[in-house]
């Protein structure tokens, strides 16, 4: 057993779920307090990246590129809420998936008009390009590790937020019963743009932490976004503990899946056999593990009963 | 006689239209227009199978596109095979599309609301990666179909007009099949599982059963589509089965109106045309796809068939 790949392997399963779960929480609190499905979500995700890719390669700094670009998506968030989103929370899912699905055109085509077709490079600073030896022997990418910490610290500041704070407390309050909470006084639209606006923040920090590694492009949103909504589906729609562990758990599973499947088909099937269908079942891994979660837990881990 | 309404007038005007098309076609020798209706008549198929869930069940499946490349690579397969009877091809895209329908639907069908669109799209994207990594079948980069399906000497599908009447009368007997349907009692314990499921049951129905039927049903007539979508196109590719398809044949079916029996056949026309339209003029044309999308959700509710006036009592 080599274990450096393994050690490499394992963390690149825990940054993809870290990811993940920037993502996933964004959408999971949006659905759970608003109800809305979202699929643009995974456009914000690449607004992120393609801002502080130009923002970096502007101010020849990746902080400051980072920093900038922050606001800079909270502000495309905003204007996503004001001019469509707000206007359908009242409608049923299928209004949803439709409007947003159009904003998906909406974003890759504007990306492609500004940006062009190619994809844009966010280079890293110096210090964070290099290796990091953990033990003995062990060298794993720095950046990795960052992206790890960060995003543990983001979602423990966010786990914070709605556990300890008022805010959070209204987020809560709004996910178990919207009337309720406006009959008591809460501006609820204020609540939704909020929530919305801290969704796209974390979708666009998502985006922008991985595009250093696999480079801003469009459509970047759209493939992960899919995953992002079997994290919450597995771990249960509107619960950030569920998006949590299901993040977690979808990141490992896949990457893991995609380096040691067809080690594991070896054990009990011929050499060929066992190369070509692991890669398409690596593929599935993560649909066939919903499946199982949602055939024995129709809400998923930690879904609300009866929703 | 009972004198036509404005829907039926319409529904009577698209349909000569669409009868009539290879006469003009082979009068003007614009072989274009054929090309486009061939492929409005085989998606409003897969839109008008999808509408009998989505509409009629109120069940939002995200992965109705897998049913059509599943029947596309019933085609595709067999004939890599050297197999050329259409009848096998037809066989195998319907009865592989119904086990595939039934076997998730037992999972789909036990879910509400947004999961149940999120893991009829993950079941989609099974099919998806299944495709992209089967490398015999060309993976990635799909599968070129070199000969089209074979009915004997009286039905050649290598003629594109021939291939074009055999998908219009495919579309006319499946909208007077999905009309027997909802018109029948089966039709009517789904419409009112629709509305009120728990009052259903109450009445006795076992309506996971008449769901899974349903779902079965759109499923097999989608891999039907599926399989002239293949005989049309001469290639297969997963990128059919993405999920941004299945989103596709959705927006037809909202255009064009839900629960409407025609309307699903106008969304898919005028989905193409208006492809086709922008396409042609405009490199960023997606744009203003997107931007009407969104306005269709925001404004236009009920689609083109509440412009045709109120639907008749049933």
């Amino acid at each position: 057993m080599d274990w450096t790949l393994l050690t490499v392997q394992l963390l690149n399963g825990l940054q993809f779920g870290i990811l993940l779960f920037l993502l996933a929480s964004g959408l999971t609190l949006i659905f759970g307090i608003m109800d809305f499905v979202n699929l643009a979500h995974g456009s914000l995700y690449m607004v992120g990246a393609f801002f502080c890719a130009t923002l970096t390669q502007w101010l020849d700094s990746f902080w400051l590129g980072l920093l900038l670009a922050l606001p800079a998506t909270a502000v495309v968030g905003v204007l996503v809420e004001l001019i469509v989103v707000r206007h359908l929370y009242e409608r049923d899912h299928l209004d949803h998936v439709l409007a947003t699905f159009g904003l998906i055109l909406v974003f890759d085509t504007l990306t492609q008009m500004i940006w062009g077709p190619d994809g844009q490079v966010i280079p890293l600073p110096a210090w964070l390009d290099g290796q990091v030896s953990l033990g003995d022997a062990i060298e794993v990418p720095t950046y990795r590790v960052a992206i790890i910490l960060t995003g543990l610290a983001v979602a423990f500041g966010l786990f914070i937020l709605v556990t300890r704070t008022r805010l959070g407390m209204q987020i809560r309050a709004g996910a178990s019963n919207r009337k309720m909470v406006s009959a008591l006084g809460v501006n609820i639209g204020l609540l939704f743009s909020i929530v919305f606006v801290i969704g796209a923040v974390l979708a666009g920090l998502a985006g922008m932490m991985i595009g250093p590694i696999t480079e801003a492009s469009i459509g970047m949103g759209n493939q992960i976004i899919i995953v992002a909504f079997v994290v919450i589906v597995i771990g249960g729609i509107g619960s950030i503990k569920g998006a949590f562990i299901a993040a977690i758990l979808v990141g490992l599973i896949d990457i893991m899946g995609r380096s040691y499947l067809d080690v594991l088909f070896k054990m009990f099937m011929s050499a060929q056999n066992a190369e070509t269908s692991a890669p398409a079942v690596s593929a599935m891994l993560i649909y066939i593990l919903m499946a199982v979660i949602l055939a024995v837990r129709p809400s998923g881990l930690f879904g609300p009963r009866g929703r | 006689m009972k004198s036509l309404t404005l829907r039926g007038w319409v529904t009577l005007v698209v349909l000569v239209a669409l009868a009539l098309l290879p006469v003009f076609v082979s009068m003007t020798g614009r072989e274009f227009f054929l090309v486009l209706a061939t492929r409005l008549v085989i998606l409003a198929i897969a839109a008008v199978s999808l509408n009998l869930i989505l509409g009629y069940g109120r069940m939002i499946s995200f992965g109705h596109a897998a049913y059509l490349g599943i029947g596309a690579y019933a085609v595709g397969i067999p004939v890599y095979y050297e197999i050329y009877n259409g009848f096998i091809h037809i066989g195998i895209a319907v009865v592989v599309s119904a086990a595939f329908a039934f076997l998730t639907g037992l999972v789909c069908l036990r879910t509400r609301g947004v999961n149940f669109i999120m893991i009829t799209m993950a079941f989609s994207m099974m099919v998806f990666f299944a495709f992209v990594s089967i490398e015999e079948y060309g993976g990635d980069d799909g599968l070129v179909i070199e000969v089209r399906s074979e009915f004997g000497q009286w039905v050649n599908l290598e003629n594109d007009t021939v291939l074009y009447y055999v998908c219009f009368v495919s579309l006319l007997g499946i909208l007077y099949l999905i009309r027997r349907i909802v018109h029948s009692r089966f039709g009517m314990v789904i419409q009112g599982a629709r509305g009120n499921e728990a009052r259903m049951q109450s009445l006795g129905f076992d309506t996971f059963r008449y769901r899974l039927v349903c779902y079965v049903i759109a499923g097999a007539l989608c891999g039907y589509a599926g399989a002239l979508l293949g005989n049309f196109t001469s290639f297969i590719s997963p990128e059919m089965m993405d999920w941004t398809r299945s989103g596709e044949l959705i927006f037809m079916v909202v255009l064009g109106g839900t629960s409407s029996l025609f309307g699903p056949v106008l969304g898919a026309g005028l989905f193409i045309l208006l492809e086709e339209i922008l396409s042609g003029f405009w490199l960023y044309w997606q744009l203003i796809f997107g931007i009407f999308l969104i306005l269709v959700v925001l404004f236009a509710k009920g689609g083109i068939d509440s412009w045709l006036g109120r639907r008749p009592e049933r």
